[in-house]
């Protein structure tokens, strides 16, 4: 800033809020603490808005689930100590789903760093394994070239979280405010456009292979594919089945479109695999939630894998066809080396497969999670924005609503956190006040960061928020069910609240429904309330996630 | 097989804790570490001599790469090297033996750096082989402490990696 020729100096914190407006920051999600203070009382004062959350990790899924809804980058704010110990798991969902964040904490001022000061903890230490990258900020005079860097590493290449602790002694320090326009990183350049010769060589395979699949994931997502998938998959009559988190990069109505696979994915999209004579892996890592058994993991498949992270490709799987870049690119060059090709023999084998091993549960007069969930579908016409919790209600969502929206499924994938649920669908609202947000939850989880119905409240978010009431941990249960001989324990609650109740001392409208009958009769009232509503929906307590393939079988 | 990673990061507190965390959280295994700064105060070197079949390795290399600290990482197994590691040992030496002790010194280029009453410390650099043969022939009289650095390397001839003009901010 240059004032009558000299540089208006200001403080370090006043600089750090400045860096966020330069960098097109409209929201923070926060929790203040001592070490805080002198950003909080900048941001008092500017056009950045500050979500006061209940608990650090809210304020951290908050900002995954921004991220994640709207492919910027989520910023949250934790005090020292404790206030950063408790972002470690939203953090960690962060890393291993590739969600762009940068997380501020406060720290002790330096002079005491490494004194065991009063809330004093090594967040860098604790948070080398699961961030990108993260600095400790010891001279104020780089503050605003390390939040310059962190914002870039952040989103580009392979997005991840990148943490900034900031000791509270720097953040009074007066610098002259120049944001850097540059980032200044000597060798980190994530490379985006694939190998000529491998995608050549790609095309080659793909031209002659008679029984391809695709196999997409996230990074679909992240690096905006989504029609050039659809494109590939359409020219060479691929079928498609997504990874959990790829879900919703290809409408779940497209008739190429074979579901999840993996341990709880479609039996016809793991057979797919396992007759494929070609998979074609955008964006994936070959999770063991899906390959089960590397070994027998699509044994007649040459593979082909595009991922941007060099570290991926033959981390688990042995790879034919290596293509480091990113999947957007990758794909534009690749498609116009494609022969159109019906296929038929293999579409029809794969229908085959459809109609044989089809996704269903028995309807009763109980109410059935699965219906719960297709009659969301339904009336939303598939174009809502779920945000979900983990566990069986979670694998639910994934398969039987049919997503029509790209990115709109928000939820804890590689690191399945129970609690992420809430605070995240409270994160993609306020980066999406346009779209309806539903929050698909299970009556564990939603107790681990219920708290957070206070910040929806506060800030008059309309969330529908469907808890699949089961009365127990679910997805525990039904493994204890088929690994230990039913041998049930710690799994049921023996009391849960009145979830009703719960709404109205938030000033929520709440709903118990038992039945189909009466979910058909309520929803569509309930999904068109101008506010937030929160429904209990009383579950058969042990219906389980079907198919489930079994431990070290090939599914 | 073992394998000899040279790998240049930048100077940075922490750095040497990202590198050994990672070796440890993945299960790799590190045979040997040294580390240093280079001809430039920003950079270090570390030489890594770690254990693991071609996959294992490729793994490794590409792990390193992704830390954002790391600048360059080459596996200079299959080239040409010098390697060089140093070793202090402090052995047994009544009057009568330190003749002999100081004639094993002389065979192996190594130097009597201090004396003791009843002991003497020797230096002596080398490659692998030859520290182990120093170390094997100096067993008979007691080795009573030793300490060895650990393997550093550089490429024969004129090829090298030059981080003269890395400039401390773009680190
Ligand atoms: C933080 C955390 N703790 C424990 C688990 C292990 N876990 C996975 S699913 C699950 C049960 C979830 O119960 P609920 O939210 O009621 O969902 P349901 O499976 O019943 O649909 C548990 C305990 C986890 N994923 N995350
Ligand atoms: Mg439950």
């Amino acid at each position: 800033m240059e004032v009558g020729g000299s540089k208006l100096e200001v403080t370090a914190a006043q600089a750090l809020v400045q860096a966020l407006e330069q960098e097109n920051i409209p929201i923070v999600f926060g929790y203040p603490g001592g070490s805080t203070l002198p950003v909080y009382d900048v941001l008092a004062s500017s056009a950045i808005k500050h979500v006061l959350v209940r608990h650090e990790q809210g304020a951290v899924f908050a900002a995954n689930g921004y991220a994640r809804a709207t492919g910027r980058v989520g910023v949250c704010i934790a005090t020292s100590g404790p206030g950063a110990t408790n972002l470690v798991t939203g953090i960690a969902d962060a890393y291993m789903d590739s969600v762009p964040l940068v997380i501020f904490t406060g720290q002790v001022p330096t002079t005491q760093v490494g004194t065991d000061a009063f809330q004093e903890v090594d967040i860098t230490g604790i948070t080398v394994p699961i961030t990108k990258h993260n600095y400790l900020v010891k001279d104020h005079r780089k503050l605003l070239q390390t939040i310059k860097n962190a914002f870039y590493i952040a989103a580009t290449g392979r997005p991840g979280p990148v943490l900034i602790d900031l000791p509270q002694d720097i953040l009074k320090n007066k610098i002259s405010f120049r944001y850097p326009k540059n980032i200044s990183l000597q060798s980190y350049k994530p490379v985006l456009e694939g190998h000529f010769g491998k995608i050549n060589e790609a095309a080659r395979l793909i031209n002659k292979s008679r029984r391809p699949v695709i196999y997409a994931g996230g990074g679909i997502l992240i690096s905006q594919a989504c029609e050039e998938l659809k494109q590939l998959a359409e020219i060479i009559s691929a079928p498609v089945t997504n990874t959990f988190r790829g879900l919703s990069c290809i409408p779940g109505e497209h008739p190429l479109f074979l579901g999840m696979l993996g341990l709880h994915g479609t039996r016809y999209a793991n057979l797919a695999v396992t007759e494929c004579d070609l998979l074609i892996a955008l964006g994936v890592r070959f999770d063991d939630r899906v390959t089960g058994k590397v070994a027998s993991f699509a044994p007649e498949a040459k593979i082909i894998h595009v991922d941007i992270d060099p570290a991926e490709i033959g981390k688990n799987v042995r790879i034919q066809v290596p293509i480091v870049g990113d999947v957007k690119v990758v794909l534009q060059a690749l498609l116009p080396l494609l022969k159109k090709t019906d296929r038929a023999a293999w579409l029809q084998r794969i229908e085959e497969l459809k109609k044989l091993y089809p996704l269903f549960y028995h309807q009763e007069n109980v109410l059935k999670p699965q219906f719960v969930l297709e009659e969301l579908c339904r009336l939303t016409d598939g174009e809502a924005v779920i945000a979900t919790d983990v566990g069986q209600h979670q694998m639910w969502t994934a398969q039987y609503y049919r997503f029509k929206k790209p990115g709109a499924i928000i939820s804890s994938g590689g690191l399945g956190a129970m609690g992420f649920g809430l605070p995240a669908a409270i994160g993609a609202q306020l980066g999406l006040p346009g779209e309806k947000v539903i929050l698909v939850t299970g009556d564990g989880s939603f107790q681990m960061t219920m708290s957070e119905l206070a910040t929806m409240v506060e800030q008059k978010l309309p969330l529908k928020i469907f808890i699949l009431n089961n009365q127990t941990l679910g997805m525990v249960r039904q493994l204890q069910e088929f690994y230990y001989d039913k041998r049930y324990f710690g799994v049921n609650f023996e009391f849960i609240p009145d979830f009703v109740v719960l709404a109205k001392a938030y000033g929520i409208p709440g709903y118990n429904i038992r039945t189909p009958d009466k979910l058909t009769e309520q929803l569509p009232e309930i999904l068109n309330a101008p506010g937030p509503v929160l429904v209990n929906c009383l579950i058969d307590p042990l219906e389980n996630v079907l198919p489930m393939a079994l431990n070290g079988q090939n599914f | 097989m073992y394998h000899t990673l040279t790998v240049l990061v930048a100077n940075s507190p922490g750095v040497l804790y990202r590198v050994v965390g990672l070796f440890s959280r993945r299960g790799f295994n590190i045979e040997s570490l040294a580390v240093g700064q280079t001809e430039n105060e920003n950079v270090s070197r570390m030489t890594i001599v770690v254990e693991g079949d071609a996959l294992v390795l490729e793994q490794v290399t590409k792990q390193l790469r992704k830390l954002i600290d790391v600048i360059k990482v080459s596996d200079i197994t299959a080239e040409e090297f010098v390697a060089r590691e140093l070793v202090l040992a402090k052995v047994t030496a009544n009057p009568a033996q330190r003749g002999e002790i100081m004639q094993i010194a002389d065979i192996f280029r190594a130097r009597i750096v201090d004396l003791g009453r009843r002991t003497l410390t020797l230096e002596c650099t080398g490659d692998e082989a030859k520290i182990k043969a120093f170390e094997e022939s100096l067993r008979p009289y007691g080795i009573k402490e030793l300490v060895r650095t650990g393997k550093i390397a550089l490429l024969r001839g004129s090829k090298y990696a030059g981080v003269n003009n890395i400039k401390e901010e773009a680190l």
